[in-house]
């Protein structure tokens, strides 16, 4: 990458999360991931982009260690987290996901009440203390969330009963009980009408303020929306990575334009 | 002619059906096959069709129904006299019929003549001996009622025969040539079989479904019978079973045979259901690819072992091995070889599979979206399986041993072998004890006559057994469907 020096440049000044270098992802033969380096800030939104199978999911997953749970799949390089190795034999890949907190494509509530998947977070971790401070996480993540005026009266019915968007803002509070340093969001608006994804956009844009967050898009306008950095994935390549406003407005390399004006994906 | 004959002369008129009709309906639009309204072979097979199956119906209704009817006709020629109630009757018509059947094998080797069945005396020459030697053996001497009655059955089904062999050739003979005068090439041939093939489907859903309710019909009607001879009330809270002290002292309370089936069951599913359960959360969340290719057939060949050779392991094996730790040179708690605890055991292994199979496919069934929801929240293996995957899961796995319960009820085998066959209200569990399947076997295996109350008793127990694992089938059901809809 030409750039390299420049983006390192930008991201000296800010505060660098997470730091990858030389990544290849293998399920059996399937050579997924090529070689990516990227560094991703700290309080940001980092948008993931590329056509469909090109390997964000993939590349996403490798960042809490998720692919750990696929018998075929085989991760070499290194992904520093805050500096310390996450593929490292004495980090604990359980451990990590605390820190680094996932949101799936399709809503995945429990089947449990909405209160108990809030709390489930919480209680694995020993995050609170009794049941005052954990009904207080499970409020103040709901209210992040932004879906607490509408299940307050019931907290106690089964999660699973919600719309489909209630049910992506239950999984994202969910996800913010457990306090992690690092969200990251697949897809989490390709199961949701306009109204919710303009619920999760804004959202999404309220967790920029204490999280470092990592979103997979299908949507140009969303990228363009709620992210600050964009990173154009090509058949397993890390095409180009920049600023958001740079990569839609005057992309260098000419695949990104294509994709980004209709032309490949 | 014999039915058979006539089966293969049916089959061939179908067969020819099929060749004459395909190439009529070809010949009717000289030859070119676009013209048709089917393809040809659809012509062939309503001919065929056509000309089998009314033939074949006739011809089975006719097989069941005339004996039925030929035995009513000639039972009603029996003198009064000889017999005082109908299983007196049945005694005497099965003699009839055996006679009816030696006097048609003595004519066939030619031991005697069509004239001399009619001029035979039982009082002059030995009738016993004349069947005895074509290997019809009688129990006792043939009289000369018997032996009228027997010719009018052998003449009656010989007319019979007859006017069978007629009424199907003319049956198939109309279908075929009524398929054949149809046949042209705008008819609609394709849907006609189609038609057809639904009729055979229906025909075969209804034929099980029929046979199930004449199963449970002959049950409930030979329970009537027992209740008729026998209280009910006696039967269903008796604390005694003593089928043998007859002369109105009799014991048939089902309730020590009850208590022997849910204990015996309640040992296999404490046995079962955790090991079974266990190893259904390892094969499916834990195991890696290779371990659970073979370890999960492996498992599954336990399900493929017959129920006796369990019985035998009872018996030969777990039997003496309790008796070591619990017999009378160790704990001093147990008799013999046989006890609750013995088939308890041998039952729950043999349910094992049953147990993991049905569960390892209820939790592959939860969605990895929902372990990977737990996963990405930082949750370890275990947590996820214990708070996630299990409660998802849970209607299933109680619809499964449920399942599981209702085969341990309706087991018998391992029962025989392995409890004992003394009918006891017990709490300890190294007692010989006996259940409701292994009663219905010694009731009906001893040479008691089937209309005592010893033998319908039978009937009754099974019927009670029919209820009770009918009701947890569907129970079991009912909360598997129920748990199926939470993910679709
Ligand atoms: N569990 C898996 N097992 C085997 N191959 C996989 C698996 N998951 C992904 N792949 C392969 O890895 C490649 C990248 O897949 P990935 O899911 O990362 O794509 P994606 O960019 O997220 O696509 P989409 O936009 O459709 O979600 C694809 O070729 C896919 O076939
Ligand atoms: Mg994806």
């Amino acid at each position: 990458m030409n750039d390299m020096t420049k983006i390192e440049k930008v991201a000296a000044m800010q505060d660098i999360k997470i730091t990858a270098s030389g990544v290849q992802v293998h399920y059996g033969d399937n050579h997924a991931i090529k070689d990516v380096s990227v560094n991703i800030q700290d309080k940001t939104v980092t948008a993931f982009i590329g056509p469909s199978g090109c390997g964000k999911s993939t590349f996403l997953r490798c960042l809490n260690r998720m692919n750990d749970t696929i018998d075929i799949c085989r991760v070499s390089g290194e992904i520093l987290l805050d500096g310390e190795d996450i593929y490292d034999k004495r980090v604990d890949p359980v451990q990590l996901r605390a820190k680094v907190g996932m949101v799936f494509q399709k809503p995945n509530p429990f089947p449990k009440s909405i209160y108990d998947n809030i709390a489930y977070g919480p209680r694995i971790h020993g995050l609170s203390r009794n049941k005052a401070e954990l009904d207080d996480i499970v409020e103040k993540s709901l209210r992040r969330g932004a879906i607490w005026d509408e299940v307050k009266d019931r907290l106690h019915a089964p999660g699973t009963g919600l719309s489909g968007g209630q049910q992506q803002r239950l999984c994202i509070a969910r996800a913010i009980a457990t306090e992690p340093e690092v969200l990251l969001m697949d897809e989490p608006c390709s199961a949701l009408d306009p109204i919710a994804t303009a619920q999760v956009e804004e959202l999404i844009d309220e967790l920029r303020q204490s999280y470092c967050v990592v979103i997979v898009t299908h949507s140009m306008q969303q990228a363009a929306r709620v992210s600050q950095k964009t990173a154009f994935f090509h058949l397993g390549n890390l095409v180009e990575y920049g600023d958001t406003d740079k990569i839609f407005t005057n992309p260098e390399d000419k695949r990104t334009e294509s994709y980004i004006t209709g032309r490949i994906g | 002619m014999s039915a058979l004959w006539l089966l293969i002369i049916i089959l061939a008129l179908a067969a020819t059906g099929f060749i004459l009709g395909r190439g009529r309906a070809v010949a009717s639009v000289g030859g070119d096959r676009r013209k048709l309204h089917s393809l040809p072979n659809y012509y062939g097979f309503n001919v065929a069709m056509l000309a089998l199956v009314p033939a074949l119906l006739v011809l089975a209704v006719w097989v069941v129904i005339q004996p039925i009817m030929i035995n009513a006709n000639v039972s009603g020629h029996i003198p009064d006299a000889l017999y005082s109630d109908a299983g007196q009757l049945n005694l005497i018509m099965s003699d009839v019929n055996r006679v009816a059947d030696g006097l048609g094998d003595a004519l066939r080797q030619g031991v005697i003549t069509a004239e001399g069945i009619h001029t035979l005396d039982p009082e002059t020459s030995d009738l016993r001996a004349l069947l005895g030697s074509v290997g019809v053996a009688i129990g006792s001497d043939i009289s000369a009622d018997i032996l009228t009655a027997a010719r009018l059955l052998r003449d009656q089904s010989t007319t019979g025969q007859r006017a069978m062999t007629f009424v199907v050739l003319v049956v198939a003979s109309l279908g075929f040539l009524a398929a054949m005068r149809m046949t042209s090439g705008t008819f609609r041939a394709r849907n006609t079989v189609e038609y057809g093939v639904k009729l055979l489907l229906i025909g075969a859903a209804s034929l099980a479904i029929l046979t199930t309710v004449g199963i449970v019909l002959s049950l409930i009607f030979n329970t009537i019978s027992f209740f008729g001879m026998f209280p009910a009330a006696d039967f269903l809270f008796g604390t005694t079973w003593s089928p043998e002290g007859r002369g109105g002292s009799e014991h048939l309370g089902i309730l020590p045979l009850l208590w022997g089936t849910l204990y015996i069951s309640f040992v296999a599913l404490l046995v079962a259901v955790p090991i079974g359960l266990f190893a259904a959360i390892y094969l499916s969340e834990y195991a890696s690819r290779t371990t659970r290719a073979f370890a999960k057939p492996l498992l599954e060949v336990l399900a493929g072992i017959p129920t006796i050779v369990y019985g035998l392991f009872a018996l030969t094996v777990v039997g003496p091995l309790l008796v070591n730790v619990f017999g009378a040179d160790g704990l001093g708690w147990m008799q013999g070889a046989r006890s609750v605890m013995t088939a308890g055991l041998v039952m729950g292994i043999m349910l094992i599979p049953f147990v993991s199979s049905l569960s390892d496919d209820i939790i592959n069934a939860v969605p990895q979206a929902m372990r990977d929801g737990s996963y990405g929240l930082g949750a370890t293996q275990s947590e996820t399986v214990r708070q996630v995957v299990l409660p998802a899961a849970l209607p299933g796995i109680a619809g499964a041993v449920l399942l599981a319960a209702s085969r341990a009820i309706g087991e018998t085998m391992i029962v025989v072998m392995g409890a004992g066959a003394a009918a006891r209200l017990d709490l300890n569990p190294f007692e010989a004890m006996t259940t409701v399947t292994a009663k219905i076997v010694s009731q009906l295996t001893g040479d008691s006559d089937f209309a005592s109350p010893e033998a319908l008793v039978a009937f009754a127990l099974g019927m009670t057994l029919f209820v009770l694992t009918l009701g947890l089938n569907i129970l079991a059901l009912y909360i598997v469907r129920k748990y199926r809809e939470q993910y679709e």
